[in-house]
């Protein structure tokens, strides 16, 4: 249901019911080893290519979730994802390896909550029994098409961020006729497009914090709601930037709460000793540490009632060479664990 | 884009910058000096040996040395350092010859998988390119300038 300007209300709660996450060798030395299901320790994962070993990191995040789940894939009706690379094509070849009727998505890092607004609206709406959804990126195969061949020595600013590999996938499903506690959606807030002039690409955190205030003060607006209404409000992957001046953002803007309480996945995936500058980025970041990290703390009780805001960066390398500025983006979904029925 | 876009835009752009980390000018400047400094310690070095030990003079030493420091440079991106290098000594390491040895070979070994033609063939020069292109267009204008003077002001 329309609530507001920008956002949807699932009364029907739909359910988070299994996740599956996979990572590579940085996220395997990271902050958050055992809430991956997966991890390999070498780039390549025995694949010709950074682009195959970028599409085995969804098919088995999809693997393990149906797994996990208990669910045949013949039972799923739809599968909502994107990826980084050039015509997401490690995720629509990730597609035709499960043969699960497709929606392939791009809204660059904030495509995980693209997908889950999605999915849980349909399946709210009796749309789809089950639903996969997710959001993957590879460094290797972000790098060498964002920025410079992998091997080349150029010096990153400290404000640069490192794209995490990794793969998130989430299997939702109907409440109905189920028992016990589950992570559900109860609302999802849809950003627009934001662009504050930055161009640098070395500085995706300054440049994306915007359309994260944008979206989450969007979403206080139409639900009614406070910052006081969240354990957790977690934005993608603003990094060490990003996040400082969001927050400042937010104050400005009336916005008080707690710094603690303002998190962001890609501060939150790796060890403040891992050479990754201002954190980590890339599709995959908020879909690993949501759907791996935060659902788990949920189920130890940490969180009740979580805000997940993914930020997109919404520029390709062509326009940053003809001296585009950024335009970037932002998704909220809210998440509660709590009995379903 | 309206006016008031713009000061909206320059007003979030200075509040972004108060939190923008900044480069470490004065470290990179002498991670940059000792570092590239150690690069042409044992370029000089390779230079002697060429020197003592086989049939070059001070003059054509030159070209093995290059050729020397290029391979070494191979090695280094091939397994995996370079890069590290890289970020650690900027300048450094980029401004050497070694830096363009790096660009060319990081970038050949990045696009095998696109095929020796149009992978590594096409794209082995992407970066590194540019510095061939305009090194050898300003070599030219130099010495167009020189001739021209030479004639006119006689040498």
């Amino acid at each position: 249901m329309l609530i507001g300007k920008q956002s949807w209300a699932f009364q029907n709660k739909p359910v988070i019911l299994e996740t599956g996450v996979t990572g590579g060798p940085f996220e395997s030395n990271g902050a958050l080893p055992e809430d991956f299901d997966l991890l390999y320790d070498d780039l390549w994962m025995e694949q010709e290519s950074y682009e195959k070993a970028h599409r085995l990191l969804m098919e088995k995040a999809v693997e393990i979730a149906l797994q996990k789940g208990n669910v045949q894939k013949e039972d799923i009706q739809f599968f909502l994802a994107g990826d980084l690379t050039n015509q997401i094509t490690p995720t629509s070849f990730a597609a035709r390896t499960n043969a699960i009727p497709y929606f392939g998505l791009y809204g660059a890092c904030s495509t995980s909550m693209e997908g889950l607004a999605l999915a849980s609206f349909i399946v709210n709406y009796g749309g789809a029994h089950y639903l996969l959804t997710g959001a993957s990126s590879h460094n290797a195969a972000a790098e060498r098409q964002f920025l410079y061949p992998t091997e080349y020595g150029g010096q990153k600013p400290p404000t640069a961020q490192w794209t995490i590999t990794g793969a998130g996938v989430a299997l939702v499903t109907r409440s109905e006729g189920l028992t016990g506690q589950f992570p559900y959606a109860v609302s999802a807030t849809i950003g627009k497009v934001i662009d504050m002039g930055l161009k640098d690409p070395f500085n995706m955190g300054g440049a994306m914090a915007p359309a994260a205030v944008d979206t989450i003060l969007a979403h206080f607006e139409d639900t009614g709601l406070t910052p006081d209404d969240y354990d957790l409000i977690v934005t993608g992957d603003l990094g060490e930037v990003g996040r400082e001046t969001a927050y400042d953002l937010l104050q400005q803007r009336g916005c008080q709460m707690d710094k603690e309480k303002f998190q962001d996945c890609g501060l939150l995936i790796f060890k403040p000793d891992q050479p990754v500058l201002a954190g980590g980025s890339g599709a995959g970041c908020s879909a690993v540490v949501l759907y791996g990290h935060l659902l788990n703390e949920m189920k130890k009780g940490t969180y009740q009632k979580i805000l997940v805001v993914a930020t997109g960066a919404l520029l390709s390398p062509l326009s940053v060479q003809q001296k585009e500025s950024i335009p970037c983006i932002a998704h909220a979904v809210a998440i509660e664990y709590g009995t379903v029925c | 884009m309206s006016k008031d876009q713009t000061a909206k835009q320059e007003a979030y752009q200075k509040l972004q910058s108060k939190h923008e980390l900044k480069r470490p000018v004065l470290k990179n400047c002498v991670k940059a000096f000792l570092v590239g400094g150690m690069f042409c310690l044992i370029g000089q070095a390779i230079t002697y040996f060429y020197i003592y030990f086989f049939d070059f003079t001070e003059q054509t030493a030159g070209n093995p040395t290059v050729a020397t420091m290029v391979f070494l440079s191979l090695l280094l991106t091939g397994f995996g350092v370079y890069d590290h290098i890289g970020q650690f000594a900027g300048a450094g390491s980029a401004v050497p010859v070694t830096g363009f040895g790096n660009a060319v070979i990081s970038a050949a070994i990045e696009h095998r998988t696109e095929g020796f033609v149009l992978g590594v063939g096409g794209n082995m020069f992407k970066l590194a390119g540019s510095v061939i292109l305009f090194g050898v267009f300003s070599a030219f204008v130099v010495a167009l300038i020189k001739t021209i003077y030479l004639k006119i002001v006689g040498g």
